[in-house]
């Protein structure tokens, strides 16, 4: 398992990574990922290559290392990091900024919009914590309890929901083209139609009692009630948002605050998590029907992204993650890093490639993942 | 007090006189911060001067390429700590080995990036930068080599010279690219360094190398074939020591008499009289210290000249004597009148085997403790260094990690590193850990969490208790009362969630609405954390009652608010006040008792509040006399209705 994976130092701990969305008719491997930085005097996007193109592959043994293709520097810390189609990339700055940056086809990298304490308190910065994107609708969260709505193509903002969480909102995920799921810091699920006039939102679904932080939250590719979240006690939430306000399975994963959670976009049997304590998880199950995995949704046409909304799956097909009891021994968990101490911060998976950052100012990346 | 070892160096401060000025200064843990201070000496007054300086002992933590080191070095070292106490020493001593060499293979990475980097760059005074941070890295390797050979790996006879050839060739390669030149050159023989290459390869022990050198040359002269064949026959039989052989020491030692005799024969012989270069040769063979001292520009140093003295004269040296042959070696070598650089100095320390002297003189010449921390540490675990303490602070282990982790501390990135260092300082780590962490700038709830997590790991409660104070502030400095909350309830702050529920109440009373409904509702059990939370999720509950029509759970809930002393009672003449709709309502749903104790509260409440308060207007007055007679009337009507209906149904 650990075989294929490598590990490259960048002097800067790393908050983000993000695959660059490939086209999947072309089946084609992702080849360029991007990072961002945080607790930098000076942090940075920067973008990377693993592919054979424009790097001179003298030595096998240094094949698929990450050779740094450009970078730009950023007001902040790299809160979050999304790619808006192939060649822009929007990030959530500590400084409550969101930017969106254009990747020249000259390897270069600009500012071609920002929105300056997008997030804000009354006197202060306020953190944004979270993106999502769905082009050319980019959705923003922070620490001020703010849902903001852009249009990349537009300088105004679309629509503010003020004070749509008294807490802190971590993250923020597409449910359909027109909802969308917060997480908050006292353990609430959160599900918003900006359909809806009303400043409030549409449900509340909670861990009972506990108030425990989620940290992350992400939807099945396919079944879009179907998701994925993760807190501050490491524990895995899988939730069916039509059916109840408690979650449908909890599971023990790791030891400290879980910070990201994906479900493979086109493999979706299999999730990836990561955490404080150092280690980065592969989870599968196995579904029970006869359907290969693969045709149980539909497919995306386009592009393959957690950013893009595929279209509805099939629904009368129960999904691995629901089957609940029954699925106890066919839920596989494996490590994917060696052991580690610091924080891996962020992964990301497409196709048969895995990335991941760490507060150990490495990246790791897997070309490999058995799916 | 100790004598210094080292006069201090003087950091001159730009812009600053220091002789006109005096100089203040305070001490950080990594830099320190100088300041003039308004010191007036009889006649002269000068305004003073608006700039503190912050003076760095350490330029290398800010290095993006030594950053890998203490990266990469910090995964070893935790690795490193994990080995098991309870393993037999003669498993652990390969063990230890390897992570030795581990360490040496990132200082290596680092070194060929240094390196590239020097080259590449157009910026003189970079170049220069890397190429001394080059250099520093190129002598730290080959000490802890050294030290990896004689003290970790310790081998023993026989073994130990192979080990000190394999350290001189690694820290003396750039024979490799002199043989390169010269064997791509149109004429190998003819090339200017050719004879360099072949003594120098003779000189390290690489007998095979040299062959080959030197087969170029015996192809062109037929006529001294013989001759070449003769010495070529004495490289080839040259006998090496093979520790995983079944020869013995004693059978490698006479067979290297042997050895040693047919060369001394061949030069008696005058064998190689007619060729001046391979007598050399043979000379080096026999281990004739004056040809080889002839070659102080091949060897350049007076290790590699010791070595290459011990693997002719003395090939199975044990650890015990090599003391002997290094300062022998060392002061044949080097000028009589020059100084021995500081790297002399702890390479012979290292071949003293006085480990406390080669960490002592590597802390004064580095100024990055980084490789006398990671070192000392390893030697440590060998079990190597005698519990040599120190007179201050505990050992000279745990002082040196202290130092370092300390400094790292001082990096804005770094700090994560620190924490596994100062876990593994048993008697003075965590002390140390507290005073700095407590003082990481906290920029976001992200970052927060992250040095909480540190600290709850480690039961630092008073930390965490200072960090989500400082949180909990900060929110509510920006008028989030409910992360403010969430903060204080993390630390079970009780104190402070009174004074965020007081504000929560304040602003009920001034907007009569609730803000934060998503929080308030979901308190859970962390509500119970200080009397003013409680009543503020009960408050709430009431409220929720009250909109969904469970009018006489609203009124019994209300009623024990007040008489359960949950309410503080500034709030009593609000409670009241909502008890007045309930009051009004068609049904009776206060009953007879619960009336009479309503009675008694607002009783007790006018009766305390009869003195009149010297600040409040005729105006408010009026008003609050006002409100207490509709109560009065509305709970006399309550109480008529209640006491009709009860006796009502009793019939």
């Amino acid at each position: 398992m650990m075989e294929g994976i490598n590990a490259k130092y960048v002097s800067q701990k790393i908050s983000k990574t993000r695959w660059r969305p490939v086209s999947s008719s072309s089946l084609q491997q992702p080849d360029i990922f991007a990072t961002g930085s945080w607790d930098n005097e000076d942090n940075r996007i920067s973008i990377w290559s693993i592919g054979e193109n424009g790097v001179s592959s003298m030595d096998d043994e240094f094949e698929g290392d990450p050779q740094l293709v450009c970078e730009h520097k950023h007001n902040g810390d790299v809160m979050d990091l999304q790619f808006l189609g192939q060649d822009r990339i929007v990030t959530a700055s500590s400084t409550g900024a969101v930017t969106i940056f254009r990747h020249h086809h000259n390897q270069t990298l600009s500012v071609c919009q920002l929105w300056e304490r997008a997030h804000h308190y009354p006197c202060e910065n306020a953190p944004c914590t979270g993106i999502v994107c769905n082009s050319p609708e980019i959705v923003t969260v922070g620490e001020d309890g703010r849902i903001i709505l852009f249009r990349a193509d537009q300088e105004g903002v679309m629509r503010t929901i003020e004070n749509a969480d008294s807490s802190t909102i971590h993250a923020v995920t597409f449910l359909r083209t027109t909802e969308i799921l917060t997480v908050n810091s006292i353990g609430q699920l959160k599900l918003w139609d900006f359909r809806q006039q009303a400043n409030e939102p549409s449900l509340i679904l909670s861990l009972t009692g506990d108030r425990v932080p989620m940290h992350c939250v992400d939807r099945h590719p396919n079944q879009q009630h179907i998701v994925a979240t993760g807190g501050q006690d490491g524990m895995l939430c899988i939730w069916d948002v039509r059916q109840s306000k408690a979650p449908f399975s909890l599971m023990e994963a790791h030891s400290a605050e879980m910070w990201e959670v994906r479900f493979h976009p086109s493999n979706p049997d299999h999730l990836f998590t990561c955490s404080e304590d150092g280690s980065l998880l592969h989870w599968e199950t196995s579904s029970n029907s006869d359907t290969p995995s693969f045709l149980q949704g539909g497919r995306n046409t386009s592009l393959i992204s957690r950013s893009a909304i595929a279209p509805s799956g099939n629904q009368s097909l129960v999904s691995a993650w629901l089957t609940g009891d029954s699925g106890k021994g066919r839920l596989e968990t494996t490590h994917m890093l060696p052991s580690q101490t610091l924080s891996v911060n962020s992964l990301d998976v497409l196709g048969q490639c895995l990335v991941c950052g760490t507060d150990g100012e490495a990246i790791y990346v897997n070309r490999q993942v058995p799916i | 007090m100790e004598e210094v070892d080292v006069e201090p160096t003087t950091t001159p401060i730009p812009g600053v006189d220091s002789k006109q000025k005096h100089l203040g200064f305070v001490w950080g843990p990594g830099d320190i911060l100088v300041y003039e201070t308004i010191y007036k000496a009889s006649g002269v007054s000068s305004g003073g001067c608006p700039f503190v300086h912050e003076v760095r002992k350490d330029e290398d933590i800010y290095s993006p390429i030594l950053r890998k080191l203490f990266n990469e070095s910090h995964h070893i070292f935790v690795g490193l700590q994990g080995v098991k106490e309870d393993l037999p020493s003669k498993n652990k001593k390969p063990q230890f080995v390897s992570i030795s060499k581990n360490y040496r293979s990132v200082i290596r990475a680092c070194m060929e990036e240094l390196q590239q980097n020097a080259v590449s760059t157009q910026d003189a005074t970079l170049a220069t930068q890397y190429g001394n941070q080059v250099s520093i890295l190129l002598a730290v390797e080959l000490i802890w080599n050294l030290c990896e050979v004689l003290f970790i790996d310790a081998a023993p006879a026989g073994s130990l010279l192979l080990h000190l050839l394999d350290w001189v060739r690694l820290h003396k390669a750039d024979v490799d690219e002199k043989a390169r030149d010269v064997l791509q050159s149109e004429s190998p023989t003819e090339h200017q360094a050719y004879w360099d290459v072949v003594i120098s390869y003779v000189l390290q022990g690489r007998m095979d190398e040299a062959r080959q050198v030197l087969m170029k040359q015996a192809a062109l002269q037929p006529a001294a074939r013989a001759m070449f064949k003769l010495l070529d026959n004495l490289l080839i039989k040259m006998p090496i020591f093979n520790p995983s052989g079944s020869q013995t020491l004693t059978e490698f030692d006479v067979k290297w008499r042997h050895w040693h005799e047919e060369v001394d024969r061949c030069l008696q012989d005058q064998s190689f009289a007619s060729n001046p270069h391979l007598e050399v040769i043979c000379k080096i063979l026999v281990g004739d210290e004056d040809v080889l001292l002839d070659h102080k520009e091949l060897l350049s140093t007076w290790y590699h000249f010791l070595v290459t003295r011990l693997l002719f004269s003395q090939p199975t040296v044990k650890p015990t004597e090599l003391h002997y042959y290094a300062q022998s070696s060392m002061h044949m070598f080097l000028d009589t009148r020059s100084v021995p650089e500081p790297l002399d100095s702890i390479v012979l320390a290292a071949f003293e085997f006085d480990i406390h002297q080669v960490i002592k003189d590597c802390s004064i010449a580095l100024n990055n403790w980084w490789f006398v921390a990671h070192l000392t540490d390893l030697l440590h675990h060998c079990k190597l260094l005698q519990s040599h303490n120190l007179h201050f602070g505990s050992n000279l282990r745990e002082f040196l990690l202290l130092e370092y982790a300390s400094g790292l501390f001082t990096h804005h990135s770094l700090w994560q590193l620190a924490v596994d260092y100062f876990d593994h300082c048993p008697e003075f780590g965590r002390v140390y850990l507290e005073l700095q962490i407590e003082r990481v700038p906290l920029d976001t709830e992200r970052k927060a969490l992250k040095v909480l997590r540190i600290c709850e790991q480690r039961q630092m409660t008073e930390q965490v208790r200072s960090i989500c104070k400082i949180m909990a502030k900060g929110a509510l400095r920006n008028n989030r009362l409910g992360s403010a909350l969430s903060w204080s309830i993390r630390a079970k702050d009780a104190a402070f969630a009174t004074l965020i529920s007081e504000r929560f109440l304040q602003d009920y009373c001034a907007n009569g609405a609730f803000s934060d409904l998503d929080l308030i509702d979901n308190l859970g059990p962390a509500m119970l954390l200080s009397d003013r939370l409680t009543f503020l999720g009960k408050y709430r509950e009431f409220h929720r009652l009250y909109g969904e029509k469970c009018f006489l759970d609203a009124a019994k809930l209300l009623l024990s608010l007040m008489t359960a002393k949950i309410a503080p009672q500034s709030f009593w003449m609000t409670l009241l006040t909502d008890a007045l709709p309930l009051l009004e309502q068609k049904e009776v749903i206060f009953s007879a008792d619960q009336t009479h104790e309503l009675m008694f509260c607002l009783e007790e409440l006018t009766s305390e509040k009869s003195l009149p308060k010297p600040d409040a207007t005729m105006q408010d007055e009026d008003i609050e006399t006002t409100k207490i007679e509709i109560l009065r009337l509305a709970l006399a009507r309550n109480l008529a209705m209640a006491i009709v209906k009860e006796g009502t149904v009793e019939v």
